[in-house]
């Protein structure tokens, strides 16, 4: 809770903390309403019969499908954020070159590649690979879902790269012109290995908005966790609760890779803290900083 | 290229796309700023559904939810949201399950807008609001929201962008929008398969483009002056 959401209200009297248990009750009751209306419908449906479950406990439902799902899954996510990162520095060193044409080119690639959804650059790759025979058909899907969660993802990255180098001090560029290095080497050595140490935090959210993307390999046959829950949830006949154990599935993976960059943004704080300033925090950065991940891909 | 957008429908693809993202705008843009308030509200159990509501959609992927509304509610549960009778009960219930998929998952993006919106007020509005006597719903209602949506601008933007690309997902559950076109010629005619993913990427540029302008136009003409 920040402390503008603290003082929106004031510490309640009496009469308040009466009025704040009447709606507490209330709520409550609602929300176990909705529970018991859910609970009704599951029930009436036949959906809470330990039929319909108890594939959870066998060894077939997790060797077979869950594990191979999951592993699917942090693959090609691990694949893409290393190509990603690999060529939003490329595209970040074009888009701030001194060659004017490079610059526009580079320009026009990542605006291309935010606009264009991930599931349509996919299903390009995926079936322009399957039309050209190029690649053993089994290696196909993968291969469309890295390349179109890379696509966007290098371009989202490089946007924030150079949004680190844009908050960084005017006095660290100027420095390292004054003592005569070049402005690409300044570039190179000065300003962009900052502006990456800022970014981490930023990184890791973006490795949670590219695992839950994969699972757009879904429609292109890649044997990702959601493919995997469907088959299973067939197999079993339990469609529902297959698609229930992955989303907690989903759910407690991306939840641990946000703890992950809550603590490598508050490490980062009191590093900044304590040492050298890196972007100083007090001069508003010149470029408003773009908040990815919010909203950003989707799958 | 006429040919090409004739035959598999590209244009009526489109609008089906426009359509998904107008009506799930709306409806994400009011339970986002329910669950926003609920998040920010002095009663504890409305904050607790609030928080729990955004960590557990947010983490789940767009495309389980979408399956989940039409294999789960629709397959398995049989909740339809169009009446048999109609004569385009298919496509109907289709579209309105995947608004509703569509729906819930970005109303927990916009909660996190509107919430990072608050925190740029500065505190003094909410300490003048309740000095001179505002109660809670009132000081939201006339200072905290209104000036929380200004400041929202440029991130309610993103995920509206997010939300217009995103609708391609619902090519899961068979909505004829844009990226289930795109399969069709994909599939079946190789050859077009460079001019159609031309045409589709250069549709989704003119769509969000104008959107990212508006945006960066809005968020600097309304921000507010301080």
């Amino acid at each position: 809770m920040s402390d503008t959401t603290r003082v929106l209200f004031d510490a309640p009297g009496p009469k308040a903390r009466m009025r704040y248990r009447i709606m507490a009750v209330i709520g409550a009751l609602i929300i176990l309403g909705v529970l018991y209306v859910v609970y009704g419908r599951l029930d009436e449906k036949g959906q809470l019969t330990a039929a319909r479950w108890d594939w959870i406990l066998t060894s077939n439902a997790w060797t077979n499908y869950l594990w191979p799902g999951i592993w699917d899954t942090l693959r090609a996510a691990a694949i893409s954020i290393v190509l990603s990162m690999v060529l939003a520095l490329a595209l970040a060193m074009a888009r701030m070159s001194d060659l004017a044409p490079l610059r526009w080119l580079a320009g026009i690639v990542v605006e291309f590649f935010r606009a264009v959804p991930v599931l349509i650059m996919m299903l390009f790759a995926f079936w322009f690979l399957v039309h050209r025979g190029w690649f053993p058909d089994s290696i196909n899907p993968l291969i469309g879902v890295v390349f179109g969660l890379t696509m966007y993802n290098s371009a989202v990255l490089c946007e924030v790269i150079r949004n680190g180098v844009a908050s960084l001090p005017a006095g660290q560029r100027e420095a390292g012109l004054s003592i005569g290095l070049s402005p690409s080497q300044v570039r190179r050595s000065i300003l962009i290995p900052q502006s990456l140490t800022a970014m981490l935090p930023t990184l890791v959210s973006q490795i949670i908005v590219i695992t839950k993307d994969t699972a757009l390999g879904y429609l292109i046959l890649y044997p990702e966790l959601v493919t995997r829950a469907r088959q299973l949830g067939s197999a079993e006949s339990a469609t529902l609760p297959a698609y229930v154990v992955a989303a907690v599935l989903f759910i407690l993976l991306n939840y641990g890779l946000s703890k992950v960059a809550e603590a490598v943004e508050n490490r980062q704080r009191r590093r900044a803290r304590s040492a050298g300033k890196v972007g100083d925090a007090d001069a508003p950065p010149p470029v408003a900083p773009i908040p990815v991940g919010l909203g950003g891909g989707g799958g | 290229m006429t040919e090409l957008i004739e035959e598999y429908q590209l244009l009526a693809a489109f609008w089906m796309t426009i359509k998904l993202t107008a009506y799930s705008a709306v409806i994400s843009l009011v339970l986002g700023t329910i669950l926003a308030i609920m998040r920010v509200s002095p009663v504890r159990i409305f904050e607790w559904v609030g928080t729990t509501y955004v960590t557990l959609l947010r983490n789940t992927p767009l495309t389980l939810i979408v399956l989940f509304c039409s294999l789960g509610l629709w397959g398995q549960l049989g909740i339809e949201l169009a009446s048999r009778e109609s004569d385009t009960f298919i496509v109907d219930n289709g579209f309105r399950l995947a608004v509703l998929g569509l729906s819930v998952y970005h109303a927990a993006f916009v909660c996190e807008a509107l919430r990072s919106g608050v925190n740029t007020i500065p505190l003094g509005q909410a300490e003048a609001a309740r000095s001179i006597g505002l109660t809670f719903s009132q000081s939201m209602t006339q200072v905290i929201l209104p000036q929380a949506f200004r400041g929202a601008i440029t991130p309610l933007g993103n995920v509206l962008i997010a939300l217009t690309k995103n609708t391609t997902v619902v090519a899961a559950i068979g909505v004829a929008e844009t990226a289930y076109r795109m399969k069709a010629i994909a599939e079946f005619e190789p050859a077009l398969l460079m001019l159609g993913f031309a045409v589709v990427a250069l549709g989704f540029v003119i769509l969000t483009l104008p959107m990212g302008m508006l945006t960066s136009y809005l968020s600097a003409r309304l921000a507010v002056k301080r």
